[in-house]
């Protein structure tokens, strides 16, 4: 039954876009059908992935194909628990595109977009309940083909063409590394299909093949830290509920990839562990420092993706290490920190993807330093914005904290339980702690210099709130991390029937999360902050004081501008110049001399580590090298046909029997 | 439940007398006489008398910044044991919530900062939140070598130590802790060398410069949040520092207050021997705080 919901709802989803498809131009109703057929989809798929949760018995269907030896779907707890927010944000998105790409503005790729959308919806939601290796490949490849022609919606402008590319490349390096694993797959076990195998069927060098496999197959989808090359770009330039879905859900593919995987093989040795936990450190940390570096707007949230995959991937590590170590405690607790983060990054991270979207339709600018005081002119969106903001620096009272609580708490358990062993994994506690503080500085920058002070520009100015239908989405999503956060014990068996699927061991009784931490306690108070906040609000608010408005304090300077403000660049300074030595920023000051000096311009940028200072001058480097085969191809056919002349001549002339006419030669 | 009232009485009247001892101290280094040592209440009474400007570019994160700065304050102090005496509210993992109260504070503080539109604000901003990074790891370090200390991850007993009291072995751990502790204190309350609370000018300040556009009732708030956090990490330095109880609870009272005014004693006499730090080398006091915590750490584990 609940998979039977999934299976209607993804192909409702896949054919979303498809009426469109046959309707004018000028019409609005392919969107409205669209979305409507998204939203349906959403509820069924959403109903489906509630019920498969709590099943005792995990459904399978078979499909009678025999090219793909039976390619069958079937649904888990892990599988349901990722369905959620693909289904979710494919039903919100397409609500949001109505007011922020609706067809009357967008008439030319307004169509293209939902038909992707729908299809980068099934593709993922079908990848989730594959239990086939040819499924998997399927659902990817969709996902990955249909999130390249949403990058490229705008494909007028070069740098979206040039970001999708990239994008293309990656996300094929990566497929190319999973057909070769599950080609492994295959050769150890003798078949396609996705079960866990008994830990010694594969020898230990064969599993270490595949799991670096995994590693960089997964790891390129998720953004993982030197594999992240091609995520901000592709994420800066997508329309931002393509953005959105992308940095939300699409991400965690690789996540779900790396986590099925690792449920595949039930014995695996502690360096893998060990491996994960220090990969998502760095992540962590590196995301969120070049995060601080950026510019603009939506680059500056795709990079905070990478230091939230880095998170994840710091629970993932350490349930890994406890299900090598035999620790149950450490598995429950690691796991259920990369679970909700999945879960809560793809709550925050779309509404603030949603928010900036808000800001760019109405600013039509995605350069920080040129808003300023939107809060004024879009409330609503300010708020939201606020909302996630909190949420992604982990701070209680919303959903961020509860996730970052779970690895803390697993982390320090593992100290205090494991002597010199849990006192090696502790030590990336206080890396992340340093995230959190990072994080916080990084959106104070963004949400003071965007919502806050005054407007820079005229565009900022004169902004506008966003429609209802960009709204109500964005509510949503923030509602849903307020729960999150102040509930968390909601989630206790959503969560425990997950990490029991991934524990394999029935035998062994996991603890149960709500055992594991103390999340009545934290939900008590974070009812006791706000009712604090809220009290101490009144008490203020009780006497009348008088009140007088004026300007800002400007030790009496006579002519305040907005531009004298504090900018983004200036804000993040400090830490980017503590961390110049990964950063390495391009400064360009201006020349400045005489007692009245000309108007001059001081820029400075952070380009990506991988990407422009490593791949691109390599493969300008490999270019040129190949570029002296240039000058053989200039489109002269005469020449051409010289050169197959010479070809044809150089082969006869193996014919020539040259050793009969050396000996001849020499014969006499 | 009377040693929670008390708890709670003690964080809620203590704290501007802290501010009053620290002046008097300097003032007595000075050779003045400096301001009574009530002093700090009768501004805080003058300021909830007062009425407010308000800048007509602020919105209400302006407004609620200085309330929640309190809020989150009240609610940490309530997290931490104050001499002998358990916390009011104790469970495990309650440290890393301690950590992150103060987390959201600074988010609110710093917004409240930027929503003035001034380049002062903004200067003031930017040096908190990242002297804030730097602090962070330090505070996580001391956190994780008590934790291991005392084998439990409550703040509550965290602080009172393992059950049959400190052995030698931990003690040069806990004296590297303590140095880290001292400095992070003096950061987080923005204190000297890191920060000048009597400056005017605003270039060189970071916690009076966020607040300049504040006044009356929101600005009384603000001083008192920032005497509260004084005395709520003042009080998990000590517990590191004083291990000594007498055992009756008549007299552990008043010997903790006792401790929490030589605290600050012991701060007024840093800030009038030693002068401010220049704002670049603020970052390697902290990271020097980093290696001492850390390095705790590592002795403690070999």
């Amino acid at each position: 039954m609940s998979l039977s919901l999934i299976l209607i709802a993804i192909g409702l989803a896949a054919a979303s876009g498809l009426p469109g498809l046959g309707l004018s131009r000028s019409s609005v109703w392919g969107q409205r059908l669209s979305a409507g057929f998204m939203a349906l989809a959403a509820i069924l798929g959403l109903s489906g992935a509630a019920a498969g949760l709590f099943t005792q018995h995990n459904p399978i269907i078979n499909f009678p194909w025999q090219a793909a030896g039976h390619s069958f779907v079937g649904l888990d707890a892990l599988s349901a628990f990722f369905l959620f927010p693909i289904f979710l944000m494919g039903g919100l998105g397409a609500i949001y595109s109505l007011g922020y790409w609706s067809q009357r503005q967008y008439p030319h790729n307004g169509r293209k977009l939902r038909l992707f959308w729908g299809l980068l919806t099934a593709g993922m939601a079908l990848l989730v309940i594959s239990r086939h290796a040819m499924a998997f490949l399927f659902g990817w490849e969709v996902m990955a083909l249909a999130a390249f022609f949403l990058v490229v919606t705008e494909d007028e402008k070069p740098e979206c063409c040039q970001a999708g590319w990239i994008y293309l490349i990656a996300t094929h390096i990566g497929t190319l590394t999973l057909f070769g694993m599950f080609a492994l797959w295959r050769w150890v076990t003798g078949s396609y299909t996705l079960t866990p195998v008994a830990h010694d069927a594969i020898s230990l060098p064969v599993m270490n093949i595949m799991f670096l496999m995994a590693l960089v197959g997964f790891g390129l989808k998720a953004g993982l830290m030197p594999l992240h090359f091609w995520l901000p770009g592709a994420h800066a330039n997508a329309p931002s509920h393509v953005s959105a879905m992308l940095s939300g859900v699409v991400l965690k593919m690789g996540i779900y990839g790396l986590v099925r995987f690792l449920w595949l093989l039930s014995d695996p040795p502690a360096v893998w562990g060990g491996l994960i936990l220090l990969l998502g450190a760095v992540s962590g940390l590196l995301g969120v420092v070049f995060a601080i570096g950026q510019h603009d707007l939506k680059r500056l949230l795709a990079y905070h993706s990478v230091e939230n995959i880095g998170i994840i991937l710091m629970g993932l590590g350490l349930a890994m290490l406890g299900r090598s170590l035999d620790r149950p405690e450490w598995v429950v607790l690691g796991l259920a920190g990369c679970l909700l983060h999945v879960w809560n990054h793809s709550l925050f991270k779309s509404l603030l993807f949603l928010c900036a979207g808000s800001v760019v339709h109405s600013t039509h600018t995605r350069r920080i330093d040129q808003l300023g005081g939107l809060a004024k002119t879009m409330p609503w969106t300010a708020a939201m914005f606020l909302v996630g903001a909190i949420a992604i620096c982990g701070l209680p009272p919303l959903n961020g904290f509860i996730s970052e609580l779970f690895v803390y708490l697993g982390l320090m358990g593992a100290m205090t339980s494991n002597g010199l062993a849990g006192s090696a994994v502790v030590i990336v506690a206080p890396v992340l702690a340093m995230i959190g503080a990072l994080a916080v500085a990084c959106f104070v920058k963004v949400y003071g210099v965007v919502f806050l002070g005054s407007p820079r520009t005229a565009s900022a100015m004169h902004s506008s709130e966003a429609p209802a239908s960009m709204r109500w989405p964005m509510g949503v999503l923030a509602v849903c991390c307020a729960v999150i956060g102040i509930v968390p014990i909601v989630l206790t068996p959503i969560l425990d029937s997950a990490i029991a699927v991934w524990m394999l061991d029935s035998d062994i009784m996991s603890p149960s999360v709500c055992m594991a931490a103390p999340l009545e306690a934290v939900s008590v108070l974070a009812i006791v902050l706000i009712a604090l906040f809220a009290v101490l609000s009144l008490v203020l608010r009780l006497r009348h004081y008088p009140l007088r408005s004026t300007v800002t304090w400007d030790c009496g300077y006579a002519a305040p501008t907005s531009r004298i403000q504090y900018t983004a660049s200036s804000l993040a300074q400090m830490i980017v110049t503590l961390f110049n030595w990964v950063l390495r920023p391009g400064m360009h000051r201006p020349h400045i001399e005489g007692v009245f000096p000309h108007a001059a311009q001081m820029h400075s940028h952070v380009d990506d580590a991988v990407l422009d200072k490593l791949l691109l001058p390599f493969g300008s480097r490999i270019e040129k090298w190949f570029g002296w085969f240039r000058r053989f191809q200039h489109g002269m056919i005469q020449q051409y046909v010289l050169y197959i002349l010479i070809a044809v001549i150089l082969m006869l002339s193996t014919l020539i029997p040259f050793e009969e006419f050396i000996t001849r030669l020499f014969a006499r | 439940m009377i040693e929670k009232v008390i708890h709670v009485g003690v964080l809620l009247v203590l704290p501007p007398l802290l501010l009053g001892v620290i002046n008097k101290t300097k003032a007595w280094f000075a050779g003045r006489n400096g301001p009574v040592l009530l002093q700090t209440y009768y501004d805080l009474f003058k300021l909830m008398r007062k009425g407010m400007a308000i800048s007509t570019t602020t919105t209400w994160v302006f407004l609620a910044g200085p309330v929640i700065t309190l809020a989150t304050v009240l609610l940490a102090g309530l997290l931490v044991p104050m001499g002998r005496f358990d916390a009011p509210i104790a469970f495990t993992g309650d440290l890393i919530l301690f950590a992150y109260l103060f987390g959201l504070a600074r988010f609110f503080t710093t917004a409240a900062a930027l929503d003035t539109g001034s380049a002062f604000e903004g200067m003031g901003a930017a040096r908190e939140v990242t002297f804030a990074c730097l602090s962070e790891p330090a505070l996580f370090f001391a956190l994780l070598v008590l934790a291991r200390v005392s084998g439990s991850l409550k703040l509550t007993q965290m602080l009172h130590g393992p059950a049959g009291g400190f052995t030698a072995a931990v003690a040069a751990p806990l004296v590297l802790v303590a140095i880290g502790l001292f400095v992070v204190l003096l950061a987080e309350t923005c204190r000297i060398p890191v920060d000048d609370p009597n400056t005017h000018l605003e270039l060189t300040m970071i916690h009076e410069v966020m607040v300049l556009d504040h006044s009356g009732p929101l600005f009384g708030v603000i001083l008192y949040a920032a005497s509260l956090k004084m005395l709520v990490i003042g009080s998990v330095l000590l517990h590191v520092v004083f291990t000594f109880q007498t055992g009756r609870a008549w007299l552990d009272w008043p010997l903790f207050i006792g401790e929490l005014l030589g605290l600050a004693v012991v701060i007024g006499i840093v800030e009038s021997v030693m002068a401010r730090l220049q704002m670049r080398h603020v970052p390697y006091l902290l990271i020097a705080a980093i290696l001492f915590c850390g390095f705790g750490f590592i002795l403690l584990v070999r």
